[in-house]
């Protein structure tokens, strides 16, 4: 039940907002508000009853001829991104505060709709089910991003859309071709399918999910629809984009390429992850020289992805629960740092990195928290991307030590790109840009407050989140074996 | 088959309606007449049998899908209040001819008889040229309903070619009969001619379902037609047509799959090809329907190329899908585009669609929800229709086919989006869209049920 709870708060929510659609703008924020801060309660009661022994999980018949149901459950790996989701949601939600966007029911009400998506995404045990919210969860954000969005928004979140669903397409052949062969739909028993394919239906069907999850995250090269649907959407898009639905297609690859086509992961795994890795070094390269903050961010987000990527493809459990945690890790920053370009967006008007400089003068509040953001994105020991990070070097290398080797560098070029954004826009003489910066207001500090709360907790205490999906991530080990 | 009587019947009473004074009464009565065809369609449900010395037979197949086409033409005709208001309009004459059309249609989804086949692609066939041209002043419907009449006739007669063929070789109509001859083993080849009347049966029932490479008529048709019969046109006739397709192959020839399939999953891969590549570069909202539609008929021909015990469901299940997103989308279109006259006819372009969410949110929703349902996008019915003929396609083992058809739907995507695009992201002039409560209760009724189609494909499914 408390699954199915956690996918009927959101959606309940933005029925609401639809219906109520003449209110105030105030009334609009405090229903979505309401509605995430109920959903993220729920999930932090489920984080605390939660035991390795009981699932949660409800299963209804769905479509009987085609023997699919509608079954979600909640085990450790799900937990974890449950967790991420109901946290971001409220302080995207928060985020906006500031703004007042026209059609404010139906946006609110769309971010809702995405929250719902994504829960159910992280909760299916029905592959099918796991496809349909997989593709709902685009359906609202495009339209955040594209209605909402800035002049060129239409044409790019456009490229977007299609790119992705193009992607999703190929996972369509594949659970057409699953369904044919007459294998279960239950996610729980794809191992069992797997013993059953050729290695070369294995191979392909590595090629079909790998595409469709290479896109969502995105890997090199199915990229480059991001940088450019990243900074043209607008902010609480973005957020959406970089922090949850990216998190979806690593996901993915653990929850049902592993368990599904092992061997073809065994063949076709290191390719992956040369492809990955090329493009960790890429993005970062490219991060160092961008001038536009909100792209710099972009592109150390598919940096990020990449070294995600990389770690679940190598197949060991420190790749695999590094990964995990830094699915977290990385949505938690991801948000923080595009919120922080919006706040010097607002107040400056500008996002050029050249005619920026001297914020902490004016609010040193702000350089604190991007300082703690800042350090967890590019791994400091003690917050969190730390543990996260090492985790996927050592999975990488323990893989392929020419591939550990090169993926490292990411520590380098992170730091790089990370330190030249802090001091260019931070650090120096403020000028006539940045003269007049105000101070973080109350909204801004409920969105970043928390988060740097948890760059920190995270980064001391990493252990209560690796003993949470361990056991899960150990049992899809056993069942690749 | 009681729907045949009905039809017949009430089409005649119409015509004499006609002469009343009151235009009023002629659409509530038709209405009517269609209703109770629809409810009279159930008596043969689990009832099956054959009638009329053998010339039809019912089936609960057949039933379903002369529901969907009641259905249709029931929704259809409900959007035609606007043209009862016209000076030229005959109102009784459209209503009449409509009504044997379906007298046609439904004979095409239940003959035994190759004889009763013909007649119901010629009742059908010839109500449409009639429809097509019924706006007598406009120029381009005139040119489409000559264009129609002149390419259908052609289809009909190869068509007819080849049912004589086929009697030359199997001496019977009777398409049960012919299978049984098909099964026993035969000493020597077949007659060639077996080969050529099956090719030229399928060639004409191909030109009634639009399919490459025998759709040039379709876009010029649809675009020329006025939108209501365009719309009755896209669900009614094409429901018809494969219905009539799926029967013949699979009662009479499915023994043959190996020589017909290599011919039908050729035009569905040119059909697919062709309209999803031209959608892409159309203006007006008419034509980019019509390329679509007959991306559809390769999307349902699909189906057949995996021609197995359940492609009837899926056929059923995608015309249906089809129906209910073509209906909402046409009936946008009828309303947004009747007050903005260009040359003095309606302005059918995409553009026409732009910042429809700030004058009407309602038609704009129901034009999104239609576009993401012709694209296969899930949640809508749309996506369980192409998932239902994938997994056909896919049971003969057509992986490539496929793969094919999946490129195209992405294709798809692409020029679906542009109506919505418009609807959501561009700035439109003129005021603010009122609709009719009766405009509201349909295009509701569409759009709600491409949505629980979507959610629950189990409600149609479970009916088969």
């Amino acid at each position: 039940m408390l699954a199915l709870t956690l996918i009927l708060i959101p959606l309940i929510g933005s029925l609401v907002l639809l219906l109520l659609k003449g209110s105030s703008v105030g009334s609009s924020k405090n229903t979505a508000l309401v509605a995430s801060l109920a959903t993220l309660a729920v999930a932090i009661y489920a984080f605390t009853t939660f035991s390795t022994q009981t699932t949660i999980g409800v299963k209804y018949s769905w479509m009987k001829d085609l023997n699919i149901n509608f079954h979600v459950s909640i085990d450790g790996i799900s937990l974890l991104l449950v967790l991420l989701t109901a946290f971001l949601v409220p302080l995207i939600i928060t985020s906006t505060f500031k703004h007042t966007y026209k059609n404010h029911a139906s946006f609110y009400a769309l971010i809702l709709l995405a929250e719902t998506a994504l829960m159910g995404v992280f909760m299916a045990r029905d592959i099918f089910l796991f496809y349909f919210f997989y593709e709902a969860a685009l359906i609202p954000v495009y339209f955040i991003a594209a209605i909402w969005g800035g002049k060129d928004a239409p044409r790019i979140t456009f490229k977007m859309f299609v790119y992705t669903i193009f992607g999703s397409l190929f996972m369509l052949v594949a659970l057409v071709y699953l369904y044919m062969k007459g294998a279960s739909a239950e996610i729980d028993q794809l191992a069992v399918t797997a013993k059953l394919l050729s290695p070369n239906a294995q191979n392909l069907l590595f090629w079909a999910f790998f595409i469709a999850f290479a896109i969502k995250m995105p890997v090199l090269p199915f990229h480059t629809w991001q940088p450019d649907a990243y900074s043209e959407s607008p902010t609480p898009a973005t957020m959406l984009l970089s922090g949850l639905l990216s998190k979806m297609g690593v996901y993915g690859l653990i929850r049902i390429m592993l368990p599904l086509a092992p061997v073809g992961v065994a063949n076709w795994g290191q390719f992956g992850m040369v492809l990955s890795i090329i493009g960790l070094i890429y993005g970062s390269i490219i991060a160092i020289q961008q001038n536009n903050i909100k792209r710099l961010i972009a592109y150390s987000s598919f940096a990020h992805m990449g070294l995600m990527a990389a770690g679940v493809l190598s197949g060991n459990i420190n790749g695999i629960q590094g990964a995990l945690l830094q699915m977290v890790a990385h949505g938690v920053n991801a948000v923080g740092l595009f919120f922080i370009v919006k706040i010097i967006y607002d107040r400056t008007g500008t996002r050029d990195l050249t005619t920026l400089g001297g914020i902490t003068q004016k609010t040193p509040a702000l350089s604190i928290y991007f300082m703690i953001i800042m350090l967890g994105s590019v791994a400091l020991p003690l917050t969190n991307g730390f543990v996260g990070e090492f985790l996927l070097l050592k999975g990488v290398y323990d893989k392929n030590a020419w591939l550990g080797g090169f993926a490292g560098l990411t520590i380098i070029l992170g730091a790089v790109y990370m330190l030249r954004l802090m001091q260019r826009s931070m650090v120096g003489e403020s000028n006539d840009v940045t003269a007049k910066f105000k101070d973080v207001s109350g909204s801004e500090i409920a969105v970043l407050l928390p988060i740097a709360a948890v760059v920190l907790v995270m980064g001391l205490f990493p252990n209560v989140f690796l003993k949470i999906t361990e056991p899960a991530v150990n049992s899809i080990l056993q069942l690749m074996k | 088959m009681y729907p045949i009587l009905v039809l017949s019947v009430t089409g005649l009473v119409t015509l004499f309606l006609g002469f009343l004074k009151s235009k009023k009464i002629l659409l509530p009565a038709s209405l009517l007449f269609v209703a109770i065809a629809f409810l009279s369609n159930f008596i043969d449900w689990n009832a099956p049998g054959l009638y009329f010395y053998d010339m039809l037979e019912a089936s609960n197949l057949s039933v379903v899908f002369s529901s969907i086409i009641l259905l249709s033409a029931f929704l259809v005709m409900a959007l035609s209040k606007g043209f009862l208001d016209e000076e030229h309009a005959q109102p009784a004459e459209y209503f009449a001819i409509l009504q044997f059309s379906l007298v046609g249609a439904i004979m095409m989804t239940n003959f035994q008889n190759l004889i009763m086949l013909f007649v119901g692609v010629e009742i059908l066939s010839v109500s449409m040229y009639i429809l097509t041209g019924s706006d007598k002043r406009n120029l381009r419907g005139n040119e489409a309903a000559l264009k129609y009449f002149l390419m259908g006739s052609f289809a009909t007669g190869i068509m007819l070619f080849g049912m004589a063929m086929l009697y030359g070789a199997n001496y019977t109509f009777n398409i049960s009969d012919a299978r049984i001859l098909l099964l026993q083993p035969v000493t020597d080849v077949r007659p060639v001619f077996l080969y050529v009347g099956v090719t030229f049966l399928l060639i004409g029932l191909l030109f009634k379902v639009s399919a490459a490479p025998f759709h040039f008529w379709t876009p010029d048709v649809y675009e020329g037609a006025p939108t209501i019969f365009t719309t009755f046109m896209s669900t009614v006739v094409k429901t018809a047509g494969f219905a009539a397709i799926y029967r013949i192959l699979e009662v009479s020839f499915s023994p043959m799959y190996n020589f017909w399939w290599v011919m039908v999953v050729t035009m569905a891969i040119l059909s697919l090809f062709i309209s999803n590549i031209t959608a892409v570069s159309q203006n007006s909202f008419k034509r980019m329907l019509a390329f679509s539609s007959i991306s559809h008929a390769g999307y349902m021909l699909l189906s057949v190329v995996g021609l197995n015990n359940k492609s009837g469901d899926s056929i059923v299940f995608y015309s249906f899908a089809y129906a209910l997103a073509t209906i909402s989308a046409f009936g946008v279109l009828m309303v947004v585009s009747k007050d903005r006259l260009v040359d003095g006819r309606p302005n059918e372009n995409i553009a026409v669609l732009n910042g429809l969410s700030k004058k009407s949110p309602f038609l704009a929703a129901v034009l999104a929800i239609s576009m993401l349902s012709l694209a296969g996008i899930p949640l809508t019915a749309g996506f369980w229709g192409k998932f239902y003929v994938f997994a056909d396609a896919a049971s003969r083992g057509h992986i490539w086919v496929l793969v094919l058809a999946i490129m195209m739907s992405a294709v798809g995507i692409y020029y679906y989006f542009k109506p919505i695009i418009a609807a959501y992201m561009k700035e439109g002039e003129g005021e603010n869209i009122q609709l009719s409560s009766f405009y509201k209760i349909i295009l509701g009724f569409t759009t709600l049920g491409s949505i629980l189609l979507g959610l629950f494909p189990d409600l149609v499914r479970e009916l088969l």
